[in-house]
C-alpha cells in the first residue's frame, strides 16, 4: 500500500491527498466507480433501477439480522439477506402475477421498514444511521484490496457473460431461440448486482447507492452510439463524478457520497439536454 | 416411428393458460427441405405454437427434433424471425453488436473482431442489407431493415429448424422477393426445415411446399395445393367455393 501512497503523493501533490484517509478514499473510488459504471449499464438497459434500489434498502434488514444474531461482520448477514431478497424478487417477477414495479416497491419498503424496526428495537437506530448515507472516508486498506479483487472478478464475468446478457435484455424469445438459458442469465445478473450493492453499501449508503449505479449509465445512454461507447462513456462519467465529487467534498466540507451523486446528476442533465438538442438538429 | 426425413415431430401438443386451452392435441410433422406454411385466422394459436417450439411456454405432449441423418437432437438450434420484435427502441445496441454477440463469445462491449464484422457484412449482403447497417442502432432501423437483420441473426449458426412468423409484414416488395429467395435457397441448399406463419395465401402458394390450417388444433394438413382446395381453408379465408379471392 505504501508504494501506492507514494505514487499518489507524486502524481497528486495537493492538500487533499495529504491525509491517508483521503488516499484510501481516492483508491476506493477509483475501484468502485468503474464497477458501478459497468454494472449500471445493464441495470439501466434492463430497466431495473427500482430493483437495485430495493436491494440497497434491503441491506438495512441484513444489518439488523446481523445485529440480532450477534455477527460482528455485517457483510455476511447483509450478503445472505440481499441474495435471498434478490432471488425472491426475481422469482415473483417471473411468475407474472402482478406488475413488476409494484412488486419491487413492496419488497423495497418492506426491506427498509423491517430494517428500521429491528434496528430501533435492539437499542436505538442512531447507531446505524451512518449506513443511510455511508462514508467513503472510513475505507480501510484491506477493504481496498477486497474491492480490487471484486473489480477484477466482475470485469472477467462481464467478459464471459456479457453477450448472453445483452441478447436476453433485448428480447427473451430471440435469446431462447439461440439456446441461451434465460432464467440462469437473469439470476446471474441479479446476484451480481446484489453482491456489488451489499459490498459497497457501507461507504456509499442505502439512500444514494442507487443513484451512483443508475446516473452514470443513464447519462451515457443519452450519448452512446453502440454498446462499446455506452460502456466506456458510463465508466468515464462514473469515475469522473467519483473523483471530482470527492475533491469537492473535501474543500466544501460536505458528505462525499452526496457530492459525488450531485456531480453525476449535473452530468446527466447536461447529456440529456445535449441529446435533446441533437435530436432536434 | 416412421422412417421419414422428419425434422420436427409434434405429437399431441397442448397448451393451457389460466383462461383456457389455446392449443389442443396438435400433431404435425415438418420434414427436412420443406417449407411448411402454418395458416389460420387471428387467434388460432399460430404464434403460441412457435413459442412452444422455442420452449418459451409450457406444454404437454412431445416435440422431437432430428437432424438430416435421422439422429435425435436434444437441444436443437432454432432460427426465429418474430412477427414484431418487441424491444426497447432507445437501446444503444447496434446491428453489429447484435450480430457479433450471436456469432461469438467475444464481449461486444470491447468491440467487434474483424472477422466477425466481415462475416456479418457477407451475411447481410445475402439478404440485400448494406454494410452501413452494422453501425446503426437497432431501434433506428426501418421495418424492412430490421427484418433482414433478424433473418441474418436467425440463420447464423445454421439452425436445425427455421421459424418465420409473418416475416413479410413490414418488408417492401423488393425485400419480400429477396427474403423468399434466400429462404428458398436455404431449403434447397441446406435441406433446412422451415415453418412459415403467413396470412398471405399468395405467398403460401408460391413458396411453401406444404401447408397446415391451424385453429386450436390442426384442421387440415398436406401439400399446398390440396390444403388450399379444402372447404375449411376456403371458409377461413373467405374464398368463394367456386374459386378466386374475395377482395
Amino acid at each position: 500500500m505504501s508504494a501506492i501512497y507514494s505514487i499518489i503523493d507524486l502524481l497528486l501533490p495537493f492538500e487533499w491527498t495529504e491525509f491517508a484517509y483521503m488516499k484510501n478514499a481516492l483508491l476506493a473510488i477509483l475501484l468502485i466507480t468503474p464497477l458501478f459504471g459497468l454494472v449500471g449499464v445493464m441495470i439501466v438497459n434492463n430497466k431495473m433501477s427500482f430493483f437495485s434500489d430495493a436491494l440497497g434498502h434491503s441491506a438495512l434488514t441484513g444489518i439488523a439480522i446481523g445485529v440480532l444474531m450477534g455477527i460482528d461482520n455485517y457483510l455476511i448477514s447483509m450478503m445472505g439477506f440481499s441474495l435471498l431478497f434478490a432471488l425472491c424478487i426475481s422469482a415473483v417477477m417471473n411468475s407474472e402475477t402482478s406488475s413488476s414495479d409494484t412488486i419491487i416497491g413492496v419488497f423495497s419498503s418492506t426491506g427498509l421498514a423491517l430494517g428500521i424496526v429491528l434496528l430501533s428495537a435492539s437499542g436505538g437506530f442512531a447507531k446505524y444511521s451512518g449506513y443511510l448515507i455511508g462514508d467513503i472516508l472510513t475505507v480501510q486498506p484491506e477493504e481496498i484490496r477486497m474491492l480490487a479483487l471484486i473489480l477484477v472478478a466482475v470485469v472477467l464475468l462481464w467478459g464471459f457473460f456479457f453477450n448472453k446478457l445483452m441478447l436476453v435484455s433485448m428480447n427473451t424469445d430471440l435469446a431462447a431461440s439461440k439456446g441461451i438459458r434465460i432464467r440462469m442469465v437473469e439470476k446471474f445478473f441479479v446476484i451480481l448486482v446484489a453482491v456489488i450493492v451489499t459490498v459497497s453499501i457501507k461507504w456509499v449508503g442505502v439512500l444514494i447507492i442507487n443513484s451512483l449505479l443508475v446516473l452514470p449509465a443513464a447519462a451515457a445512454r443519452n450519448l452512446a452510439k453502440s454498446m462499446r461507447s455506452y460502456h466506456f462513456i458510463a465508466i468515464g462519467i462514473s469515475v469522473f463524478s467519483g473523483v471530482s465529487g470527492l475533491i469537492i467534498s473535501y474543500y466544501a466540507g460536505t458528505a462525499a457520497g452526496g457530492t459525488i451523486v450531485l456531480v453525476a446528476a449535473v452530468i446527466f442533465f447536461l447529456t440529456y439536454f445535449l441529446n435533446q438538442v441533437r435530436a432536434k438538429a | 416411428m416412421d422412417t421419414c426425413k422428419c425434422s420436427t415431430q409434434i405429437r399431441n401438443l397442448t397448451v393451457k393458460k389460466h383462461d383456457g386451452v389455446i392449443l389442443h392435441n396438435v400433431s404435425l410433422d415438418v420434414h427436412h427441405g420443406e417449407i411448411l406454411a402454418l395458416i389460420g385466422r387471428n387467434g388460432a394459436g399460430k404464434t403460441t405454437l412457435l413459442k412452444a417450439l422455442l420452449g418459451r411456454i409450457p406444454y404437454t405432449g412431445s416435440v422431437i427434433f432430428s437432424n438430416a441423418q435421422g439422429e435425435t437432437i436434444a437441444k436443437p438450434r432454432i432460427g426465429y424471425v418474430p412477427q414484431n420484435l418487441v424491444f426497447d427502441r432507445s437501446t444503444p445496441v447496434t446491428v453489429g453488436d447484435m450480430l457479433c454477440a450471436n456469432m461469438s463469445g467475444f464481449p461486444v462491449w470491447l468491440g467487434h473482431k474483424k472477422e466477425e464484422t466481415e462475416k456479418a457484412v457477407r451475411l447481410l449482403a445475402k439478404v440485400g442489407g448494406r454494410p452501413s447497417l452494422l453501425k446503426k442502432r437497432i431501434g433506428t432501423l426501418s421495418g424492412g431493415e430490421l427484418q433482414r437483420v433478424l433473418l441474418v441473426f436467425a440463420l447464423e449458426p445454421k439452425p436445425d429448424l427455421l421459424l418465420l412468423d409473418e416475416p413479410v409484414s413490414a418488408v417492401d416488395r423488393k425485400g419480400i422477393e429477396a427474403f423468399y429467395d434466400l429462404v428458398t435457397s436455404m431449403r434447397s441448399e441446406h435441406q433446412m426445415p422451415i415453418i412459415l406463419v403467413s396470412h398471405d395465401l399468395n405467398h403460401v402458394e408460391k413458396y411453401a411446399t406444404r401447408a397446415a390450417l391451424l385453429d386450436g388444433t390442426i384442421v387440415v394438413s398436406g401439400s399446398v395445393n390440396e390444403v388450399m382446395r379444402t372447404p375449411e381453408v376456403r371458409e377461413t379465408f373467405g374464398l368463394k367455393l367456386t374459386g378466386g379471392m374475395k377482395r
